[in-house]
């Protein structure tokens, strides 16, 4: 398995991107964002597909996409948290134009270019090259640092906005960077599982981390290692099974986890850590 | 050289492009199911903004995709698919909203569920070799083929669905704006949501027949959002909405029959663009009303 490149590529690129979206995903799920995730996602189609009609990189149409649209999904809402119906309202549109952007690329460039959509949509992570790899490796360990680095004060802001303010924590701020840090990670993980499924390496990871563990910490190294394991189990089932979609397994093996960890949990209900955060 | 393909055969006479819209029975077909999935859409629509389930909403439609997949796959009719996968996502649905977790454990399990539900469709697409092009409609939609039979069931099962909604307006009403009082009332509150969430998957799952999976939303919650900027009294709202959605599902179809683009950029940015002319009254609105209480000479 490991002497084929392509394999060696997919699981570089894999690793750090679910470690990333691990992370990530940890505050994500636990600050309710996973709607604006979703609206990310959807982003990043059109703005794959936009490059692609006006013959860019499709990598600069991604993550500048993705990032805007986390930028102005913050700005939208009152101390950076965007409403669920105005999210809706804007990604339904924003899918429009993607579609727009597909017609125009098949018609205009017939044959060999058909699964562009497709790719863009469900990934294709056993088609990286040596320098995708690269630039995905390096991409992914600085929003883990970025991350890392702000996770105190934004832990402290997710889960008491008014105290944390009051503190003098840029509540705002950390907000809005939070977003285009959730955008860079999405156009990240667009390029390994696809635009559709990279909600599944953002939410289903954390989501069982959130179950399984009350310290935020251990939480947040709980949902990077599932994340990678289900990138991996993903993996190594695409290798085996050809004719399966290898975006599908990861997705499929990531929910698999929050399963097993719903399960687990079932009996006692929600984790302690929820239950201190304050009603909004 | 792409100009020249917009707009092909349609003139400045309004009547002759009419007729030229109606002349063809699949048109006749499209606009047909078109009016009834967005009057169902508007209905439905209404109360899923009203209750705030733009996610739930979302996802129902995007498990759409799956369910046609999977009766392709099979062989079987692609409408029971639809209606088989989202009516059992609704039952999902409903048992995370009943379960009362907080908002983030809430997010997280309807979210995995999506994801699910799409990397389900794409494994069933994978297996079942030579559907690209299918993917594309089963995603985004196509006015072009839809049969007699099609607008027939969907006949049946938006007056089902609205029949319902009707029937239940003013408790579902009562308990979407404030359910600790509705229940206390001894209205059942946990009821009507899973109802609610049944009628929302039926109604989906008959709208991504036409607009695709991915569209639904368009139809959905943007003429509803629209609606509850315009106006808070419930039945000039869902009036609203409905004729919103009427308008743009009529107007998109016009010009996706006369261009070479496909009807869900249009079905999506009209009503996105009245929605951002409905907020932007409403802001100058405000403005007039707070520059009318301030006296001038301050």
């Amino acid at each position: 398995m490991f002497a084929h490149e392509f394999m060696r590529n997919a699981l570089v690129a894999g690793s750090f991107v679910g470690v990333a979206c691990g992370l990530v995903g940890y505050f994500v799920v636990l600050r309710a964002q996973v709607f604006a995730g979703d609206a990310l996602s959807h982003v990043a189609f059109t703005g794959a597909l936009a490059a692609a009609v006006l013959g860019v990189d499709i990598r600069a149409g991604l993550f500048a996409a993705t990032i805007l649209g986390g930028l102005f999904l913050g700005a939208l809402g009152t101390r950076a948290r965007a409403d669920d119906v105005v999210i809706g309202s804007i990604f339904a549109w924003t899918l429009g134009l993607g579609v727009l952007f597909l017609s125009i690329f098949t018609t205009r460039r017939s044959a060999g270019n058909g699964t562009a959509g497709v790719r863009v949509l469900f990934g294709s992570i056993f088609g990286l090259s040596g320098s995708d790899v690269r630039v995905s490796v390096a991409l992914a360990v600085l929003a883990s640092l970025i991350l890392l680095t702000i996770a105190r004060p934004l832990l402290f802001a997710s889960l008491d906005t008014a105290v944390a303010a009051a503190q003098g924590v840029p509540v705002r701020a950390l907000g809005l960077g939070f977003l285009a840090l959730v955008g860079l990670v999405a156009a990240q993980a667009s390029q390994a599982v696809g635009a559709l499924l990279l909600l599944g390496l953002l939410a289903a990871p954390a989501g069982a981390a959130h179950r399984l563990t009350t310290s935020p910490y251990r939480g947040l190294l709980l949902s990077a290692v599932l994340a990678v394991g289900s990138v991996w189990s993903g993996l190594t089932l695409g290798y085996l099974f050809p004719r399966l979609p290898p975006s599908s397994l990861i997705v499929g093996c990531a929910v698999g986890s929050y399963a097993v960890a719903l399960a687990l949990t079932a009996t006692d209900g929600g984790s302690a850590l929820e239950d201190r955060k304050t009603p909004m | 050289m792409i100009e020249a393909a917009i707009f092909e055969g349609l003139s400045w006479n309004p009547l002759s492009d009419v007729r030229q819209l109606v002349a063809f029975p699949f048109m006749v077909n499209a606009l047909e199911a078109g009016t009834i999935v967005a009057v169902m859409a508007g209905v439905t629509g209404w109360f899923m903004v009203l209750r705030r389930q733009t996610f739930a909403g979302h996802s129902l439609s995007v498990i759409a995709f799956p369910g046609a997949a999977a009766a392709s796959l099979a062989g079987l009719p692609i409408a029971l698919g639809y209606f088989s996968f989202c009516g059992a996502s609704a039952l999902a649905l409903a048992g995370i909203a009943g379960s009362r977790r907080s908002l983030s454990a809430e997010s997280a399990a309807i979210g995995s569920l999506q994801a699910l539900a799409l990397a389900l469709g794409f494994l069933f697409v994978s297996l079942y070799h030579g559907v690209l092009s299918g993917l594309d409609s089963l995603l985004f939609g196509t006015f072009l083929g839809i049969t007699r039979g099609q607008v027939t069931a969907l006949l049946a099962v938006a007056v089902a669905a609205i029949a319902l909604i009707i029937f239940a307006a003013r408790p579902l009403f009562f308990a979407s704006v404030d359910a600790d009082v509705a229940r206390a009332a001894g209205v059942p509150v946990g009821l009507l949501g899973f109802a609610f969430l049944l009628v929302l998957g039926l109604s989906v799952a008959a709208t991504s027949q036409i607009t695709g999976a991915l569209l639904v939303f368009a139809l959905l919650v943007t003429p509803a959002a629209t609606a509850h900027q315009l106006t808070a009294r419930p039945a000039l709202g869902v009036a609203l909405s409905v004729t919103i959605a009427l308008a743009v599902t009529w107007l998109g179809l016009a010009l996706a029959y006369f261009s070479a683009y496909p009807v869900g950029f249009y079905v999506t940015s009209l009503s996105f663009a009245l929605y951002v002319l409905a907020r932007l009254t409403r802001v100058v609105a405000g403005a007039r009303s707070r520059a009318k209480l301030t006296p001038a000479s301050v």
